[in-house]
């Protein structure tokens, strides 16, 4: 098996387990882990009031989902640059 | 100034919606003792980190452009919120890479920059719990994950050896951030075993898929690095110290 074909099964099965939740599970929003904890911890603890202000946050998931992106996007560009370089250098 | 500042501050907390999606440990909900501890136990860490980046970056200036890799796959990784079997969503930490290149110190330093950033921008994970997620996704991840490194190399092949290093590194984070919410907010009934399994049932749970998925991706980046960085890997090899099975170089 050669290298390529062995990536490209990585990526097949990294597509298949991250599709598969969404196929098994129809009935959910896939909320973050921490809503559940948030609710846990005021279970336990329900007069625990957070003491420290949030500094300040995304005013809305359109500009959350932004930064992802750009935090995503930003490693991506250098991971693609690094590889570019490399693959570059290899053919000469 | 100063106190413009807080006035602002005061303002915009006041303004805003009290609701984050952090998969690491949301701002505020580590009481401070806590929050003391778990940053103090970051510390010795993040100073050999520093020391460990600062010898690799002065003697071997060609492996800066490794450490950027490193420090971009875990930018990669930890913007990607995935759905999980349990219904909801996190994300991997993609600190298995630099770890298996740079030893688990050097990442430490690296994974709490990443923190701050989401800690800053995204209103994901927090200031006040910056230590306790640094501690669990920056020390003790890249710690189990080079202890399973070490130990699956001696008897497996390299890329299972990667696949599991970074998948139960991934993994222990999350156990970890479940045993810090435990530790901190023991049941009244049944202590803080009875809170493990609460939060460990939503973070390590929900992380199990999202454990092989890191692992995959770790094996699928270093499997790029042997065929284009193959001389990097080998001066990270002997700057680690490891047995080179010399090939022909």
């Amino acid at each position: 098996m050669t290298l390529a074909r062995k990536n490209l099964l990585l990526i097949f099965a990294v597509v298949v387990l991250t599709i598969m939740p969404l196929i098994m599970i129809t009935d959910s929003e896939f909320g973050g882990a921490d809503g559940a904890a948030e609710e846990v911890i005021l279970q336990i603890k329900p007069d625990y009031e957070p003491w420290f202000p949030v500094l300040w946050q995304p005013p809305g998931g359109e500009t959350e989902s932004l930064l992802f992106a750009l935090q995503a996007a930003i490693g991506g560009a250098f991971l693609g640059y690094y590889f570019g370089i490399k693959k570059g250098l290899a053919g000469k | 100034m100063k106190r413009r500042w807080f006035i602002l501050t005061a303002l915009l907390v006041f303004l805003l919606p009290r609701e984050t999606y952090a998969m690491h440990i949301m701002e505020g909900f580590l009481p401070l003792n806590w929050a003391v501890v778990w940053s103090l136990a970051s510390l010795p860490f993040l100073y050999l980190g520093l020391r460990s980046i600062g010898k690799v970056t002065s003697e071997n200036p060609q492996l800066k452009m490794l450490l950027g890799v490193a420090a971009a796959f875990t930018f990669v990784l930890s913007a990607l919120k995935l759905p999980s079997v349990t219904g909801s969503s996190s994300h991997p930490t993609g600190v298995g890479l630099g770890t298996m290149l740079f030893g688990p110190m050097a990442m430490s330093v690296i994974g709490c920059i990443v923190l701050i950033f989401q800690a800053l921008l995204l209103a994901h994970g927090g200031i006040s719990t910056l230590g306790a997620n640094t501690f669990s996704m920056a020390v003790v991840g890249p710690l189990v994950a080079y202890g399973v490194y070490k130990a699956a190399k001696k008897v497996g092949a390299q890329g299972i050896s990667i696949f599991l290093a970074a998948a139960l590194g991934d993994l222990a984070t999350y156990v970890t951030t479940s045993l810090q919410l435990a530790l901190a907010f023991p049941d009244p009934t049944g202590g803080v075993m009875a809170s493990l399994i609460k939060f460990g049932s939503i973070f390590a749970l929900t992380q199990v898929p999202l454990a092989i998925v890191e692992g995959l991706l770790t094996v699928l980046v270093y499997n790029y690095l042997t065929v284009y960085s193959q001389s990097e890997l080998q001066e990270l090899a002997l700057l680690r110290g490891d047995v080179q099975h010399d090939p022909g170089a």
